[in-house]
């Protein structure tokens, strides 16, 4: 449900209280289980060049945990022995690491399709100016994040400056196909600028196709809402703005069960940059380890003993079943 | 002492504590309203903000400004929106300017 109004009781005249119940309380059978695995999300590190003010990873330039080459050597192994379809790299930055490029081309010459999350910015970043060209030779699918389709938004988000540079580096990615080629995608990533809920879909999706098409002749293939989740750096400015308590009970207000079916946690392993298990890049950063009795490093992988367990959760998943849903890849329900 | 709470927001339902079976019904009638139709969801929550702004309701300009945000508004569209509507609330105000002229010109010469 994503259409907010007065916050009154929409299924009773009872007063609304904030919800006492616990996550798992509200899922049919009180435990969330995973499924097959078709990603490995392995964030390569907390070492960014931006410090956007609602990054669940605290990343920034002044970080320096970031996955070396023994890590990064066990995920590529774990990828072709077990088949898994698709490496979806996230950070930080993740093409700040030294191995990143090398993590990029053995996963495609091994055959899974490579994710990359790019900021936009760091191909502005010397060293990192042939990106797009690296990107496009690997067929790296893209998935950006560009909160809004104006400056105002956008920089109070991520930083002073960063919409300019993100423009220009959108171009510079059509320019070399991507959002113009169907093997070359470009999805970009809405994030609420503030403790509210993501528009539907389509419809901010729209919005976005016309306004980047119409002010700067820019194009991308799909735009994927994603919720604010009440952890980390976003959390701290959540309780520094006196919305903390309010965020949350809207977020437990807007529990949608229809969006349990499609979490992503349910067919992803995620990785840390010391190579420790997770079950979402959400649990990695609050240090939620995976089930006891599972191999809990990416040097113990064992899928079969990975699939059907039993996902750790808290209540910051509230974030991801509000409304229409919300995961790496957007809504996960009907708005 | 102060008239409006912010926490009376989420109380509203207590309306019901009396005469629920109409309370019932504006609800129903409330998130009608709202539901996409021939004008978007958005556009329902823009007009919400603007008539909200427009009879100074605080409960309605908190309820409706998130619901234009969580609909992809941004403050330009937004701040278009109560202008439109306070610009015809000041119209309307001076359009009755014309009930004074006409009571000048009848009485003189």
């Amino acid at each position: 449900m994503t259409t907010a109004t007065i916050q009154i009781p929409r299924e009773s005249t009872t007063r609304m209280a904030p919800s006492r119940r616990s996550f798992a309380d509200h899922l049919d059978t009180g435990v969330l289980r995973s499924n097959e695995i078709s990603t490995l999300q392995i964030n390569v590190g907390k070492l960014c060049n931006q410090a956007c003010k609602h990054c669940h990873v605290d990343a920034s330039p002044t970080r320096t945990e970031i996955m070396g080459r023994e890590v990064v050597d066990a995920c590529l192994q774990v990828l072709e022995k077990n088949r898994i379809p698709t490496l979806d790299v996230t950070g930080g930055a993740p093409e700040l690491i030294p191995d990143f490029r090398y993590l990029v081309t053995e996963a495609r010459r091994i055959g899974a399709k490579v994710m990359v999350r790019h900021n936009l910015t760091v191909m502005h970043e010397s060293g990192h100016e042939d990106l797009p060209e690296f990107f496009a030779r690997n067929e790296v699918a893209l998935v950006s994040s560009l909160p809004y389709f104006l400056a105002q938004q956008t920089d109070a988000q991520r930083g002073r400056g960063v919409f300019d540079k993100s423009i220009s580096a959108l171009r510079r990615l059509n320019d070399v196909g991507y959002g113009r080629q169907a093997h070359l995608t470009l999805d970009l990533v809405y994030n609420p600028v503030g403790a509210f809920l993501p528009p539907p879909q389509a419809a901010i999706e729209a919005d976005f196709k016309h306004e980047l098409s119409a002010r700067y002749e820019i194009v991308f293939d799909n735009l994927f809402t994603i919720t604010n989740m009440p952890i980390a750096r976003f959390d701290e400015w959540l309780h520094r703005s006196g919305n903390a308590e309010s965020y949350m009970r809207k977020l437990v207000a807007a529990f949608n069960p229809e969006t349990v079916a499609g979490l992503m946690c349910r067919n992803l392993i995620s990785v840390d940059w010391n190579g420790k298990l997770y079950d979402c890049d959400f649990n990695q950063m609050l240090d939620l380890p995976i089930e006891s009795g599972r191999p809990q490093t990416i040097f113990d992988f064992e899928m079969a003993e990975l699939e059907n367990r039993h996902v750790t959760t808290a209540e910051h998943c509230f974030g991801c079943t509000a409304g229409a849903g919300s995961s790496c890849g957007g809504a996960v329900a009907g708005a | 002492m102060h008239y409006y709470n912010e926490d009376d927001l989420e109380r509203f339902g207590d309306i019901a504590k009396y005469q629920p079976h109409l309370f019932e019904k504006f609800m129903a009638w409330y998130q009608a309203c709202q539901e996409e139709g021939a004008l978007s969801r958005r556009e329902k929550a823009l007009i919400g903000l603007a008539v909200a702004v427009t009879v100074q309701c605080p409960y309605c300009i908190e309820a409706f400004t998130n619901s234009s945000l969580e609909n992809g508004s941004n403050m330009e569209q937004m701040t278009e929106a109560m202008h439109l509507a306070s610009a015809i609330r000041g119209g309307a105000s001076l359009i009755h300017g014309i009930q004074s002229h006409n009571a000048h010109d009848k009485v003189s010469m």
